[in-house]
């Protein structure tokens, strides 16, 4: 069922890393490390009952939003989706404000309001994440347009699964905004489940890059297990978009090693599938090529790693001495008066 | 002030063309609004001034219309979105329901989104059920955001205007039945509050709580009352959310008397929550039950004999008043 991505992945370019800096490499390992043990605290937490409501891990998937927003400048807008802690995070989001909104303090990046699926950071471009499956497409439109309406050269990334792009909201979406060829980057990260729905029974295209032929704009499948790989990729569709050429959707084929949210649902994967994807971890991947081409070292990048476990301690610290907000504080943000 | 005869869909017009002038932030984009000026002609003449990059003809994409409208007023525009007939809202029902009013509240207050979704109910258009719905409770059951429902080009061009400087998300609701009712309308720049309900007329017997095109059905009414020695008062909530919850209790207060006359559904309509407000807030002025006139709980018929029928109107508003005033509490038996 999933050899037939193989192919695919073998006609990813194989890039040398050496063509790019060694800070931005050793960047996208940390965010990498740093998505990872983030999320698998998350779980942890979680499961101990100090993070209340629902969640959606992001472990195995971390290619794609550290891969796409390392593309980014600080000024582009990401939208995400519910699975969205690994986006905000990759954009820039302080782990310490996003670990507070799990637990819903006020010091969190919503005040508390907003929880794991709704992180709204503009300062650093995540401007809305939307739990909705396809929600956030039609307003990364809107955000697209207001960018080219002033002659901004920004750009505005639209995330969401292979499920979304089922729904209506993703047609409507990407249909205008090829028609308005807008400054917009739709990534698509295929997992292959929507919960338990696998891609074979639910998406009639061959391919669900496909879909892209039909909007009239270039489609792109990306190993999304390949940090660099989608960073090029993102890279390509950026600069076609801010050169004023239009949308691009990038399909980057990747797995998540968690359940749909923090609960087993049931057996829909099989073990074999599941082994062959932890095989080619993102992380496991990039740091077995940066050493293998010299470019750094274990003991290097055991430091990064280092760092980004203290980070999420220190973001737990934080989030277990915030404040939770009360019923009169959250009332003040439902209107502008 | 000079004050012109104009129509509700020439006020719009204005309002529209007015704010254009005065904020670059400001466009229009939706169906047939463009080349055509829109197939109720509120548009027109505003492609030619303005451009298609500021009056944007859109594909048949509701939810790609209000998403498009959410996202560049969270990047800093003041879109707005008209949506031909208020049937077609829910096509874009997730972007009304989940997005547009929520998005400011679960970012804490880091975002806002000032779009406006402008739309239409066809009142007597004889259109069936799919293009004659007007359900304006169900959004006021949505927090998060306002509701416009004028009737009148005074209000329309006020409120509107309102609607398009206020940092909020905003459905505003406009009555097909009224794009070519006339009525005065200043020359010179004018807002109306948005929360501010109006008492179009005054009276002493009874009051009449009337929404969008009932207004005008409730002033006709109040003439043929007076000869007949009966005083309504008419209130004209012109904004569902927010609601003037302060000019409502007032006249009852005046009164005592309250009758709800309203173009929507009788079940869990908008005078369903005037009159829970009433309980709430001034039952100890009411010297009768309070009632509904609202159309019936059926979807709206094609043919016009039984659409008229469904619709609430002047004769059953005359009679209603009359036994309120005369008998009371008979009216239930």
């Amino acid at each position: 069922m999933v050899l037939n991505v193989i192919p695919i992945f073998m006609l990813v370019m194989y890039l040398s890393l050496k063509s790019l800096s060694k800070e931005l490499l050793l960047d996208m390992y940390y965010k990498m490390v740093l998505l990872r043990r983030f999320e698998e605290r998350v779980v942890e937490l979680y499961r101990a009952g100090e993070i209340p409501g629902i969640a959606h891990g992001y472990v195995g998937q971390e290619g794609v939003a550290v891969g796409v927003c390392s593309a980014l400048r600080k000024d582009d807008y990401i939208l995400s989706t519910h699975r969205g802690h690994g986006h905000s995070l990759a954009k820039g989001i302080d782990p310490r404000h996003l670990m507070a909104e799990l637990y819903g303090k006020k010091s969190g990046v919503c005040k508390g309001i907003g929880g794991s699926m709704h992180s709204t950071e503009p300062e650093v471009g995540v401007i809305f994440s939307s739990a909705i499956v396809g929600g956030n497409i039609p307003i990364a439109v809107g955000v697209a347009l207001a960018f080219k309406m002033r002659g901004e050269d920004r750009v505005a990334v639209s995330f969401f699964g292979d499920g979304a792009t089922n729904t209506g909201a993703f047609h409507e979406a990407l249909n205008l905004a090829s028609v308005w060829k807008l400054p917009i980057v739709f990534v698509c990260e295929n997992n292959f489940y929507a919960i338990s729905m696998h891609i074979s029974k639910s998406v009639s295209a061959k391919e669900i890059v496909d879909r892209a032929v039909s909007y009239n704009m270039p489609g792109i499948v990306v190993d999304g297990n390949d940090v660099v790989a989608v960073y090029e990729a993102t890279l390509k569709s950026v600069e076609r978009a801010r050169r004023g050429e239009g949308p691009t959707l990038i399909e980057a084929r990747t797995y998540r090693w968690l359940d749909h949210g923090m609960y087993y649902l049931g057996k829909y994967r099989s073990d074999e599938e599941f082994m062959m994807w932890k095989q080619r971890c993102p992380i496991k991947v990039l740091k077995e090529r940066l050493i293998g081409e010299g470019i750094s070292t274990e003991s290097e990048l055991s430091r990064l790693e280092s760092k980004a476990v203290h980070d999420v301690d220190e973001a737990v610290r934080f989030a277990r001495e915030s404040e939770e907000p009360d019923l009169e504080f959250v009332k003040h943000f439902v209107y502008v008066r | 002030m000079a004050v012109r005869e104009i129509t509700y869909a020439e006020a719009l017009r204005e309002a529209l063309r007015e704010e254009m002038l005065r904020d670059d932030r400001v466009f229009l984009m939706g169906e047939d609004i463009g080349l055509i000026g829109g197939v109720f002609k509120v548009t027109q003449g505003l492609y030619e001034e303005f451009g298609r990059e500021r009056v944007r003809d859109t594909p048949i994409s509701e939810t790609a219309i209000v998403g498009a409208a959410i996202g560049a007023a969270i990047a800093g525009m003041r879109p707005i979105a008209e949506i031909m007939y208020m049937d077609f809202l829910m096509c874009a029902g997730d972007q009304v329901i989940n997005h547009l009013p929520k998005i400011r509240y679960m970012s804490g207050g880091k975002l806002k989104v000032p779009a406006v979704i402008r739309t239409q109910y066809g009142l007597y258009r004889y259109a069936a059920a799919q293009h004659s719905q007007f359900y304006p409770a169900f959004l006021m059951n949505i927090p998060g955001v306002y509701v416009e429902v004028p009737s009148t080009p005074y209000d329309a061009k006020g409120l509107l205007k309102s609607a398009i400087r206020d940092e909020n998300p905003d459905i505003f609701i406009e009555c097909a039945a009224l794009y070519r009712l006339r009525g005065p309308v200043p020359a010179e720049e004018y807002t109306i509050p948005l929360g501010q309900a109006d008492v179009k007329k005054e009276g002493s017997d009874v009051t009449v709580f009337a929404v969008s095109y009932m207004v005008h059905i409730a002033l006709s009414a109040a003439k043929k009352l007076e000869g007949e020695g009966i005083s309504i008062e008419v209130v004209d909530p012109r904004t569902l959310n927010p609601f003037d919850k302060k000019t409502l209790v007032e006249s009852i207060k005046k009164t005592g008397r309250l009758v709800v006359i309203e173009p929507d559904h009788k079940t869990a309509g908008v005078g369903a929550e005037v009159i829970a407000i009433a309980m709430e807030e001034a039952l100890d002025y009411l010297k009768a039950p309070a009632v509904r006139l609202a159309a019936e709980d059926i979807p709206p018929p094609f043919s016009p004999k039984a659409y008229n029928a469904f619709l609430p109107n002047e004769e059953k508003l005359i009679s209603t008043v009359k036994t309120l005033v005369k008998s009371g509490k008979q009216l239930y038996k």
